[in-house]
């Protein structure tokens, strides 16, 4: 015999409305994974030949596919691997940034430490000429480096806030022409090498350059959304968030190290791909609406840029162009908007 | 319930860098009661609140909760305890107004708990004292100012803390609204005993609301008591250096502040 079905008592308004915004938000957020989902299938797929996703997903599960094993296996995934970890690792370290300082200024790539990891490894392979893997290592070094003397002039009592963005543009400043510097000064055939320091790019990509970015990813990552709650609190200002029992201090620390960790590694192994960490938090914003933590959906915005920004740069333009000049292209514009705004009324994600 | 907690501020000097603002100050909040504090501008009002809400920590003497230093229990305890509605708190953009509220009960969260009854509950409670039920699902930016402030308060009732820290809950608030806060608060001291302290800007409303009153002067307490003790004219000329007669508020009694000035004042004044 079937019963009834149990009435369930309607659901509050308050409850029915924060259930039905946070569905909402992780609809959007699913909708950012599957668009990063088949562009990633999709830098499999196209390129000089086209291989279907049949063979694809043999290559994948590590078949001997005739041709495609090469192509797909050996060129494309560690490049559509590094364009996806790569560009998460940006966009979840610059949102990090953006909601902490409660600033979309405040982006690694505006404020220096993306400049510091660049300034390092042009050093290294013009002047130094030391080796690919501690180029990259000095990179990460310059990147901390650089965070932390940014930290150290901005602090005061505790205070952060436009002062570290100002000093950060200041040393951004600082590193570029230092980085024009030595490139003016570089043997033809090291400009090629140094290039990629310049702008950012999947070019060369193989494993052995992925996976430290990878594992880096794999640890950093989960810190970071651990402390996504509490991040959000710091939205509405030091002293509310610390009377809601956040530490403000060790939480800002903790993630100033690890997003600058993920920066610097990301860095390391595509170079400084421009805007992405600047521009994945204000879109997924946009995307996911407000109420909710961004780092998820940031993440997946700055894979779906560079994923995108690639194979844009790859095939849609007769000559080829490196990953960071298509983003650098659509953040430019964005960047000038968000200063002439800021300058009108205070900005906030 | 409230009344075992305890606030104490037992010789504190505050100050920033270099600059001391409030120099060994004692104070006792009177438990389960409403405290008031008023002086002058820069006089370390919110200073001292920032101090009893553990967000400045005092380069001597201590302050303590419930007998022990507040700087060394932790954020998240304390959280549970005492809230604090600073001056202007930030919104992010476009948050609904249920979702902060029910921010509010971050301190009672573990990482990754699921959102509780009880979490529901005391949203809900917070919602209705403050009047604000109709308004969880609007977005923050876009309500009037009155609006927003309950809203604030909503969100460190939904804290369901036995203290209260408020620093200057009226300030932007026109008359009717400024009387809506403080009625709310009035009920919530009465209602749950809850705890409250706050700064406040206008001395009348200082005196009517509050059932112990504190003035400050230089970073110094100058006088602490029942409005009735404190706000004389003598007081006000030594906190704001200004002259004033001191009657009783015909409607509730409590005394009343009427600045002389040099100008309107029925009698002749000679210059002090």
């Amino acid at each position: 015999m079937r019963t009834a079905p149990a009435t369930r008592p309607a659901p509050s308004p308050l409850r029915a409305g924060r259930r039905r915004r946070a569905a909402s938000r992780r609809r959007a957020a699913a909708l950012l994974g599957v668009l990063v989902l088949a562009l990633f299938a999709l830098s499999l797929m196209v390129g000089q030949t086209f291989y279907g996703p049949g063979e694809v997903w043999r290559v994948v599960l590590g078949q001997d596919v005739p041709g495609a094993s090469f192509t797909v296996g050996t060129l494309r995934l560690p490049r559509a691997v590094l364009g996806l970890v790569a560009g998460a690792s940006l966009g979840i370290a610059g949102v990090t940034f953006q909601t902490m300082l409660r600033n979309p200024l405040a982006s690694p790539d505006i404020i220096g430490i993306s400049a510091g990891a660049s300034a390092a490894a042009v050093i290294g392979i013009v002047v130094l000429r030391v080796d690919e893997a501690l180029v990259s290592g000095m990179a990460i070094v310059a990147a901390l480096v650089t965070a932390l003397v940014i930290y150290l002039l901005a602090y005061r009592d505790g205070v952060l806030g436009t002062r570290l963005i100002l000093i950060g543009i200041g040393i951004a400043a600082m590193l570029d022409s230092v980085v024009a510097y030595v490139i003016v000064r570089a043997a033809a055939w090291d400009l090629q090498v140094a290039m990629r320091w310049l702008t950012g790019s999947l070019n060369g990509a193989t494993w052995g350059i992925v996976l430290p970015l990878v594992v880096a990813a794999a640890v950093l990552m989960p810190v970071l959304l651990a402390q996504s709650r509490q991040l959000d609190l710091l939205q509405h200002g030091d002293d509310t968030a610390s009377a809601l029992g956040v530490r403000v201090e060790r939480t800002r620390l903790t993630v100033i190290v690890a997003a600058v960790a993920l920066i610097a590694f990301a860095t390391a192994a595509a170079g400084p791909i421009a805007f992405v960490a600047f521009l994945a938090g204000p879109i997924a914003a946009r995307v996911v609406g407000p109420g909710g933590s961004l780092m998820v959906p940031a993440a997946l915005t700055g894979a779906l840029l560079v994923l995108a920004a690639d194979l844009a740069g790859q095939h849609l333009f007769g000559t080829r162009y490196p990953v960071g000049v298509i983003t650098g292209v659509l953040g430019a514009p964005y960047l000038v908007y968000l200063l002439v705004r800021t300058n009108r009324a205070g900005g906030s994600l | 319930m409230t009344d075992s907690h305890t606030l104490v501020a037992e010789h504190v000097s505050l100050g920033y860098g270099d600059r001391t603002v409030v120099d060994g100050l004692d104070l006792t909040v009177p438990p389960g009661r409403i405290t008031t504090i008023v002086g002058a501008n820069a006089c370390g009002k919110s200073t001292l609140l920032r101090a009893l809400s553990r967000l400045l920590a005092p380069s001597q003497g201590h302050v303590l909760l419930d007998g022990k230093a507040v700087h060394t229990q932790p954020t998240k305890a304390v959280a549970r305890t005492m809230g604090l509605l600073p001056q202007s708190p930030l919104a992010p953009e476009g948050i609904a107004v249920a979702d902060l509220v029910a921010r509010g009960r971050s301190p009672h969260q573990r990482m990754l708990s699921r959102w509780a009854v009880a979490d529901e509950q005391a949203v809900e409670e917070a919602l209705e004292l403050t009047g604000t039920t109709d308004l969880v699902d609007r977005s923050v930016d876009e309500l009037s100012g009155g609006q927003r402030q309950r809203v604030w308060i909503a969100m460190a009732l939904a804290q369901q803390t036995d203290i209260l820290l408020l620093d200057e809950p009226t300030t932007f608030l026109d008359i009717c609204h400024q009387i809506e806060v403080l009625d709310l608060l009035t009920d919530l001291n009465r209602t749950r005993g809850t705890t409250i302290v706050m700064v406040l800007h206008d001395l009348n409303l200082a005196a009517r609301y509050a059932d112990h009153l504190v003035a400050m002067c230089g970073g110094q307490l100058l006088a602490g008591g029942t409005p009735e003790e404190v706000l004389t004219a003598e007081t006000v000329e030594r906190v704001f250096g200004m002259r004033s007669e001191v009657v009783a508020d015909p409607v509730s009694g409590k005394p009343m502040v009427l600045p002389i000035g040099r100008h309107h004042s029925a009698q002749p004044v000679g210059h002090a």
